[in-house]
């Protein structure tokens, strides 16, 4: 018997075929970041075994392990985690609109919006107010920023480049402020900020989670649902006002998710560059093009960034605890390089 | 736009007449105002057991002499960028070039015992050469150009890059907090006339080089091709433009640390004024460089008196407007 022979495979066929890579793709992933967690939770100044955790898990009052895994460990690592995949997130968003590889929250001034607010607030509150009103600073920094760098940038509507370049401006003279603030506060402040701005999950507590959790729950799913704007974008503007894509509202749309994002991860976790720049290139090699399909692997390989340089920075040093921050760039500046490097042509 | 010889010979000497101006007002203003007649009795007359004539001479004539040296630099090195890559936002700061120096520069001091700028000068052009390469191997296209925006992202990265790492270093090694804070604030004080001189030859060998390129630089204006067509080297040209570009940044690095802006804004309002030739529009950068950052350090002493603002900051706040400007203004 011989069977009808088919020079192409059927359509159908090649996309079942995508979708189960892709799925077992994310599914591993998945995986991968659990399997992180667990170590994650495990390993520390006070060294605990694996069976230990899981029994301190199960028994959230019982022992002092129980409080070291619930209060200390757990905390922070689920807020490095949001964090990591918020930032992950809001750099794949500017990076489909822009079109530009090189686009990220940090790049734009967003980051450095925020950074300036904190460190004002660091500056002039730092002893008389609690140190919990210092996200609410930030985040109020962030909008702000781009609210001011719409602002700047609006020339009868914007233009992805001119809005990257005057976020470039932006970001400078923020940047000029917040050294100067710096320079000029007493020591113990200008250390505390200067941590601040390099990105550290240092005491991250239940309510820095919670905190955290509305805005990823918020403005994921929002940006989500903008997938086929971003997509029909990537196509150059024309393309995607022929296919009925209303440009200045899903640019706004995008942008305030992006900001919502980068905002609310800075204002938790300080300002850690490079997650936004580098995860969402890390993502799109394993999935590729689709912004549905890229935002939940981004999602996922920010987390995994963040909670390995968290981890780094808590136990490759001790008793020192490093910033989390400093592992981030150091690690993903020189990948970042090689990345541009790969994709220029 | 000013033309003619004489019109813009008359515009060099008003500059220099404002650079002087500048300079003695640098000299004189300050938390400690030195009156005229001592100023020239300590030129004249020099008395160590006089507390207005040791200011002068250990922090005030100092800060003047860097603020000249590394205005005039880094304008310069901004308007030879912007001519070899062709992109109006090009200079020193965006494009990572000062942040590679201090960066190699804060590994330096903090792993050796060096002390003045004459020890690590050489970290500071290392430095600034490795931020050029990487820059220019990231912004390249398909076919050698470089384009726009890709060379201002690329230089952002790159800054990025070493800002980060001299943030990390910093937390590591608390020990360096203060001069690395000076590094990326960006001062011209705090230095004495003793550890500015080793650097001058440096100086006077880049604007030495950059003299001999005047006319391959104009050349370069007209496009590739045609310097191509006159029979020059393009290659050669805009290496060894950037040589210029390395050691005058480097050096005022070295200095002064990261001061951004005046070779983003020195450039475009000199063209404004003498027009695009290189023959005129060098020395009138260097001019008004020298200028615009002996006024911004003399602003920078009231603005938050008595603490000293650091210069790097009043250049970003008085820069970020008008590269906000020259963003709108480019054809996206």
């Amino acid at each position: 018997m011989t069977r009808p022979l088919t020079l192409t495979p059927s359509i159908d066929a090649t996309v079942a075929a995508g979708r189960a890579r892709y799925t077992s793709l994310l599914g591993l992933l998945g995986l991968v970041l659990l399997s992180s967690m667990g170590l994650s939770l495990s390993l520390g100044s006070f060294p605990t075994s694996f069976p230990e955790i899981l029994h301190a898990l199960a028994t959230p009052q019982d022992s002092d392990i129980a409080f070291i895994v619930w209060e200390l460990r757990l905390p922070r690592l689920l807020l490095a985690v949001l964090v990591g995949a918020a930032l992950a997130v809001a750099g794949a968003i500017l990076q489909g609109m822009v079109r530009n590889p090189l686009a990220s929250p940090d790049v734009i001034g967003i980051t450095s919006g925020a950074a300036l607010a904190a460190v004002t607030f660091l500056a002039l509150f730092g002893t008389t107010l609690s140190i919990h009103w210092l996200p609410a600073a930030a985040l109020i920094g962030a909008l702000f920023a781009a609210l001011l760098l719409f602002l700047l940038a609006w020339k009868g509507g914007v233009a992805p480049s001119r809005l990257v370049l005057v976020g470039i401006g932006l970001s400078a003279a923020m940047g000029a402020l917040t050294t100067l603030l710096i320079v000029i506060s007493d020591d113990a402040v200008a250390m505390t900020a200067y941590v601040w701005l390099t990105g550290s999950l240092y005491a991250a507590q239940w309510q820095d989670v919670l905190g955290m959790l509305p805005w990823v729950l918020v403005a994921v799913p929002l940006c989500l649902a903008y997938a086929r704007h971003i997509d029909a974008m990537a196509l150059g503007d024309a393309v995607a006002q022929g296919l009925g894509v209303n440009l200045l509202r899903s640019r706004l749309v995008m942008v305030a998710c992006s900001v919502a994002l980068a905002g609310a991860a800075v204002a938790f976790a300080g300002g850690l560059s490079f997650v936004g720049l580098i995860a969402p290139h890390i993502a799109s090699r394993l999935v590729g093009r689709g912004f549905a399909r890229l935002v939940p692997a981004a999602a996922l390989v920010g987390a995994l960034i963040v909670l390995y340089a968290d981890l780094l920075g808590r136990v490759a040093f001790l008793p020192k605890d490093l910033p989390a921050g400093i592992f981030v760039s150091g690690v993903g500046a020189p990948f970042f390089v090689f990345l541009l490097h790969r994709t220029r042509h | 736009m000013l033309i003619g010889r004489f019109y813009r010979g008359l515009g060099l000497l008003l500059g220099l007449i404002l650079v002087a101006a500048a300079f003695v007002a640098s000299v004189i203003l300050g938390t400690t105002e030195i009156a005229w007649p001592t100023f020239f009795e300590a030129l004249t007359h020099y008395d160590p057991s006089r507390v207005a004539h040791i200011i002068l001479f250990t922090e005030r004539l100092p800060r003047a002499v860097i603020a000249t040296l590394v205005g005039a630099s880094l304008a310069i090195a901004g308007a030879l960028m912007q001519t070899i890559t062709g992109n109006p936002l090009a200079s020193p700061s965006i494009l990572g070039i000062n942040a590679g120096a201090m960066f190699f520069v804060v590994i330096a001091v903090s792993l050796l015992p060096l002390h003045t700028p004459a020890d690590y000068v050489w970290a500071a052009l290392l430095g600034a050469l490795v931020a050029a390469c990487l820059v220019v191997l990231l912004s390249r296209g398909r076919h050698g150009e470089l384009a726009p925006l890709r060379v201002v992202l690329a230089g952002v990265a790159v800054t990025a890059m070493f800002v980060s790492f001299s943030q990390g270093l910093l937390i590591i090694d608390r020990q360096s907090f203060e001069s690395v804070l000076y590094w990326l604030a960006g001062s011209v004080s705090g230095r004495e006339l003793s550890q500015v001189v080793p650097l001058l030859p440096l100086f006077g060998g880049a604007l030495l080089l950059c003299a001999l390129l005047v006319r391959h630089a104009n050349a370069l204006l007209l496009g590739d091709d045609i310097v191509k067509g006159l029979g020059m080297r393009v290659g050669t040209i805009k290496l060894l433009l950037g040589l210029v570009v390395i050691l005058l940044a480097g050096s005022s690095v070295a200095l002064a640390g990261m001061i951004g802006f005046v070779g983003l804004i020195v450039p475009h309002m000199a063209r404004e004024i003498f027009g695009v030739d290189h023959r005129w529009l060098l020395p009138a950068c260097a001019l008004l460089g020298a200028g615009l950052l002996l006024l911004a350090d003399v602003a920078s002493r009231f603005l938050m008196a008595p603490q000293d603002v650091p210069v790097g900051v009043m250049t970003a706040l008085i820069g970020t407007p008008f590269f906000i400007h020259l963003a709108r203004r480019k054809p996206a």
